[in-house]
């Protein structure tokens, strides 16, 4: 049920089906069409049933936000905790305790280190080994997968510490959390954050031996930028071309457009097409404010920016795993618990956006509020909403140079092409447009 | 594994849904390998590229039924497995999109999606049991992942998973817990609230909001003359009910009744 291909050689005809994407979260599907050895038609479906988030979201209180958009991907949920609550709050006027930001920094990093650990030797890594799954890697890389699902596990116990559970944690809130940590709970994370460090440049180096096919298009990256800091929670909306705005502007400038091949609505820069946000956009656009040892690392694996290569972003994914604990280690030295785990907040009417760096990429998300500080409109971008016209359009330049290849290989590839951008098609799906055919 | 070698034939299956049931799987991180090694996955999209062809020992379903293909999908899936165990608030409860059951879904998807004509969707988010019989739910949002693994292993070697049916209330007693709900009158569900998660939110100075959902005998309309006594009004009653597992039928009628006191 899963994949199909019909190749009729002498026609250089072929199409290749696969219904169901593997090693993504959510449900996806490809379908690629060649025609006289020339690319027809590639579609990157979204079946993934809508479940109508912003709609029901309506007439619920504006804190509620926090926990129930969680529920729109159990891989990222800090992730969209964090961007409601930051829009609530400047919806509100809220301003939070400079330790309370460092600590949502650190529950943002805890995540960081569970997905991307999850993805770069889980999902990503099989791909360059050719193997189906971590499972099969674990016969010929057993101590590589061994360290693997340590970090990832990890980052799952800094998740744990400061919210209570590793999915859909329970402490955030508008304002900061309903409970803080005391440094004596944080003390045991350093230990293993020292290991996840080296760890996590081990893995670096690992992922840089991998095969990488030549492939550099010219992205458009997006990404959140902060002056100081490596981007999580706030900065400016930046580009590689040249954009350079407020979070509150985000709608003026990117747009949904319906593209008539594909019946999913696609984001884009306003009159200038596909871009990408994620690891690759972040790193390119922050490199200068990573830490020295990640630096020296990216220069010594010849990974410096600019990097355009989207299946190096299984190496930027590993740059970040370090970034991550080390700002950690970083948080948990400074760290002294807020005199309030949050500020209180008054409901009122009001309007509020907010963007954060989701592992897989900017997360906005808006909110209008009535007076007694009840949702009346709510707008979530995701990060896989925005990258799947540009996936799409990385098929179209990359098959062409691989169409030579035995059919399964080209399926293959094509598939490692998609998991480059570690897509969350659970989070993508309460707003991408979804055709669903009669299948 | 049997002692002739055979590994039961394991597979995952979604409906709608944020993929985090499945993923309390993966991260087993201490288990994972001996859970795999017991056992042949033989359908896990999030995890594998494999594939293969039932019928399966055991099929686990994360998420809720909200479109036509998906109905007709979960009767396949029902006739591929020997056990048909659902995992997490959106197989066993319909999940948080069953808030559309109370609503006009026709508005709501024009709401969100500017083609609607596009969609396919059903009026109502429906838990896998009102499809097909169900052997095994498994509760919460998110599951807790070492219940996972006690009722895979109790299912292979044939035995009853040892998952607690008693409240929330019973843990937060026994991790020592300041009751919430009787010192600050905070509202609470902990007392109609499957136990599962550790009694988590009490610890975190936040009552209990239910993601467990209801417990087998819970008298959640008792509970709503105490959350109604300590100065919640009706309509924040119902908001308490009405989340993860909105549609579990406990709170479905807890939700409704408070209109009406």
């Amino acid at each position: 049920m899963s994949r199909e291909a019909t190749v009729s050689p002498a026609q250089g005809a072929m199409t290749i089906k696969v219904d169901c994407l593997a090693r993504v979260e959510g449900e996806g599907a490809l379908h690629v069409k060649v025609k006289s050895g020339k690319l027809q038609h590639v579609q990157v479906r979204i079946y993934e049933p809508p479940r109508l988030f912003e709609a029901f979201l309506r007439g619920r209180m504006a804190p509620e936000a926090v926990d129930i958009t969680a529920r729109i991907c159990g891989i990222c949920p800090i992730a969209y905790q964090m961007s409601a609550a930051h829009a609530i709050e400047r919806a509100w006027g809220v301003t939070i305790d400079p330790r309370v930001r460092a600590l949502r920094r650190l529950f943002y990093c805890g995540e960081w280190i569970e997905s991307h650990a999850l993805h770069v030797f889980c999902l990503h890594a099989p791909d360059f080994l050719g193997c189906q799954d971590v499972i099969e890697m674990a016969a010929t890389h057993k101590p590589e997968v061994e360290m693997a699902l340590r970090l990832k596990k990890l980052g799952n116990e800094i998740v744990r510490v400061l919210g209570g559970r590793e999915i859909h944690p329970i402490s955030a809130c508008v304002g900061g959390f309903h409970k803080v940590p005391s440094n004596e709970e944080l003390e045991p994370l350093v230990s293993e954050l020292e290991w996840g460090l080296q760890a996590a440049e081990a893995g670096a180096k690992l992922v840089a031996t991998f095969g990488f096919p030549e492939f550099n298009p010219d992205y458009e990256f997006v990404s959140l930028c902060h002056p100081e800091e490596y981007p999580l929670n706030e900065g400016r909306i930046v580009s590689s071309k040249g954009i350079d705005i407020d979070v509150g502007e985000f709608e003026d400038v990117f747009l949904e457009q319906h593209v008539k091949h594909s019946n999913a609505l696609h984001s884009v820069v306003r009159e200038r097409g596909s871009y990408q946000v994620g690891p690759v956009a972040r790193y390119n656009l922050n490199f200068e404010k990573l830490p020295d040892t990640v630096k020296m690392l990216a220069r010594e694996l010849h990974a410096e920016p600019p990097l355009a290569n989207p299946f190096k972003s299984i190496l930027v994914r590993s740059l970040e795993l370090m970034f991550a604990c080390e700002e950690a280690l970083r948080i948990i030295a400074e760290y002294a618990p807020p005199s309030e785990p949050h500020t209180e907040v008054e409901p009122k009417a009001g309007r509020g956006m907010a963007a954060t760096e989701a592992p897989r990429g900017t997360l906005y998300h808006r909110y209008e509020t009535d007076a007694g500080g009840r949702i009346e409109s709510a707008k979530i971008v995701p990060p896989t909403s925005q990258n799947l016209k540009r996936i799409e359009d990385d098929l179209w330049e990359f098959l062409p140079g691989i169409l030579h290849l035995p059919v399964d290989d080209i399926t293959w590839r094509a598939e490692q092409a998609i998991r480059n951008y570690d897509p969350c098609i659970s989070c993508a799906t309460h707003y991408l447009r979804v055709y669903l055919d009669s299948e | 594994m049997s002692s002739n070698g055979y590994k039961p034939k394991v597979a995952v299956f979604k409906f709608a849904s944020c993929d985090g049931c499945q993923l309390s799987l993966l991260d087993c991180e201490d288990e994972l390998l001996a859970v795999a090694a017991a056992i042949e996955i033989c359908y896990f999209p999030e995890a594998t590229r494999k594939v293969v062809k039932g019928p399966y020992d055991i099929a686990l379903v994360e998420g809720s039924v909200t479109t036509h293909h998906d109905a007709q999908r979960i009767q396949q899936v029902r006739r591929s497995a020997k056990t048909l165990i659902t995992i997490g608030a959106c197989a066993t409860a319909g999940g948080v999109q069953a808030l559309r059951n109370w609503q006009d879904s026709a508005e709501m998807v024009r709401t969100v999606y500017a083609k609607p004509d596009f969609i396919s969707t059903l009026k109502m988010s429906t838990p896998i049991a009102e499809h097909v019989p169900v052997d095994f739910e498994l509760r919460g949002c998110p599951v807790q992942k070492y219940h996972l693994i006690e009722l895979i292993t109790a299912t292979l070697i044939g035995r009853k998973p040892n998952i607690p049916a008693y409240s929330v209330c019973m843990e937060c007693k026994r991790n020592g817990n300041l009751c919430i709900a009787v010192a600050q009158g905070e509202p609470c569900l902990g007392p109609v609230t499957q136990a599962g998660c550790g009694a988590l939110c009490p610890a975190f100075n936040r009552g209990c909001y239910g993601c467990f959902g209801p417990m087998e005998s819970a008298n959640a309309e008792a509970l709503t003359g105490v959350m109604l006594r300590n100065g919640s009004t009706k309509d924040e009653i119902q908001r308490n009910f009405r989340t993860y597992n909105a549609w579990a039928w406990q709170f479905r009628q807890a939700s409704e009744e408070v209109e009406k006191r």
